[in-house]
């Protein structure tokens, strides 16, 4: 499969929030300011790639080697709050722009069950470790992607008059119901 | 069964544990990054709000900018005296004197003072309100009243009373978000203790004013000949023909003796 492919399937067609319902709690969460909503779709992308190409070397060189695929979950964990807790202080070190932009949300990202969908699609489909990394990127730009254009349909919603019932997160589960049907139609297309 | 399957797993993944543990540990030193002891202290003693009216990104800006002396002590409009006095004392200076500023919203046109052109049933915004022929009222300048400087006021000091924004002057801290959010520029920041205001903001000619609102500044001049100080000008604004006038108050000439209130033949100053 080549890595077009690949990079387009898990932006559009694999998407994580709308097709696989990953990550859906910083897709609420974060999702009120378009602004708030690119600094975390950016600091996704970047942690992403990190994280697939830490769990693919990993995986392919300790696990397997030592028999040891079915710990792959709990090693994935462990290594992922590791790496992002190392790259929240590399940054803070190294770039302190780059940390004022993307600082408060690389701790909500350790708990983003997107990263930890990554790496495990990434061992079950055997990727190699381009691919994997590939994969992660096109998931994260593709969650980057979602999470922006919520942020954009919230943010009118916002302005409208709601019945009281729905005001808050009940009309923006229905209005991300909305686009995950959306998001359907791409279902099929590779 | 073999203990073996037990022990290697476990063994491994403590490894790895222990091996992630150090990184971070050494990480931590490694990159450790210097912090002025003094910025924690400042921003214990600044409010918290965050509403960057003091011209910096936040509190946390803010403190690093006052311990490194970017900033004056006094810089935090919000907190006001005591404020600046706690964080002079971090500082070890004396704290400068600031005047209590105040938001203030220069129309009165409410629903039974101004006309109206239309009836306004859409988006209860006044940016959306406002780019529809420039909202309902017919004065093109007033308080549209759809309270959007309400929505941006963290510290609940200004309200819609009968279709006009007034600011609480005692909850109002001068942080200046409903300035920004006002899409008439109707909102400006006057001295707390100077009360005696022009409340109003039409860059219409008289005629045109006169029609519009019943408490319009036409722009006469009586105010600024009858002024015993010399502190009202009657300033043209844009370029029409007969020019438009607006009285303006010079703040610091103004004595608060109150005659022109009793000049102006529309009622536009006020003693608020």
């Amino acid at each position: 499969m080549s890595l077009f492919v690949v990079l387009m399937a898990a932006i559009f067609v694999n998407n994580f929030i709308f097709c696989q319902f990953l990550g859906l709690c910083p897709f609420l969460g974060v999702s009120k300011k378009v602004e708030t909503a690119a600094g975390m779709g950016i600091a996704v992308i970047f942690v992403i790639a990190l994280a697939s190409a830490a769990t693919w070397l990993v995986y392919n060189f300790i696990l397997v080697p030592l028999e040891l695929n079915y710990l792959y979950n709990i090693a994935f964990i462990l290594i992922i709050a590791t790496l992002v807790q190392f790259v929240e202080m590399f940054i803070k070190k190294s770039s302190p722009s780059l940390y004022q932009a993307l600082g408060v949300y690389l701790p909500l990202i350790t708990t983003n069950c997107a990263v930890l969908g990554v790496a495990v699609t990434n061992m079950e489909s055997g990727y190699d470790f381009i691919t994997s990394i590939v994969n992660g990127v096109g998931g994260a730009v593709g969650f980057a992607l979602a999470i922006i254009l919520f942020a954009g349909v919230r943010e009118r919603i916002e302005k409208c008059a709601i019945p009281k019932p729905f005001q808050g997160f009940p009309i923006a589960l229905i209005s991300a119901g909305l686009m995950s049907i959306a998001f359907l139609g791409f279902s099929g297309m590779l | 069964m073999d203990i073996n399957a037990i022990l290697f797993p476990i063994l491994v993944l403590g490894c790895m544990g222990v091996i992630f543990g150090a990184i971070l540990g050494f990480a931590s030193i490694i990159f450790r990054v210097e912090q002025d002891p003094k910025v924690p202290l400042v921003r214990e003693c600044l409010p918290g709000a965050n509403c960057g009216g003091c011209g910096f990104a936040g509190c946390d800006a803010l403190s690093e900018a006052i311990a490194k002396g970017e900033a004056p002590v006094n810089a935090c409009p919000v907190g006001g005296a005591a404020v600046a006095e706690k964080v002079a004392a971090v500082m070890g200076v004396e704290a400068g004197s600031s005047e209590k500023m105040t938001a203030f919203v220069k129309c009165q046109g409410d629903c039974d003072k101004a006309k109206s052109k239309f009836e306004y049933y859409g988006v209860d915004s006044c940016n959306f309100e406002a780019s529809v022929s420039g909202g309902h009222k017919a004065c093109a300048h007033g308080c549209i009243g759809d309270g959007s400087c309400v929505d941006a006021c963290a510290f609940d000091a200004i309200h819609v009373v009968n279709g006009v924004a007034v600011v609480d002057m005692e909850k109002c801290v001068a942080c200046g978000a409903c300035i920004k959010a006002c899409p008439k520029k109707l909102i400006e920041l006057v001295p707390y203790n100077k009360r005696v205001r022009v409340v109003c903001n039409s860059l219409d000619q008289a005629a045109a004013a006169m029609k519009v609102c019943d408490t319009s500044c036409i722009g006469c001049g009586k105010c600024a000949k009858g002024c015993p100080v010399e502190a009202i000008e009657m300033t043209t604004i844009g370029n029409l023909v007969p020019p438009a006038k607006i009285a303006k108050i010079d703040y610091s000439k103004c004595v608060q003796c109150g005659k022109c209130i009793k000049e102006c033949p529309r009622g536009a100053i006020l003693k608020v």
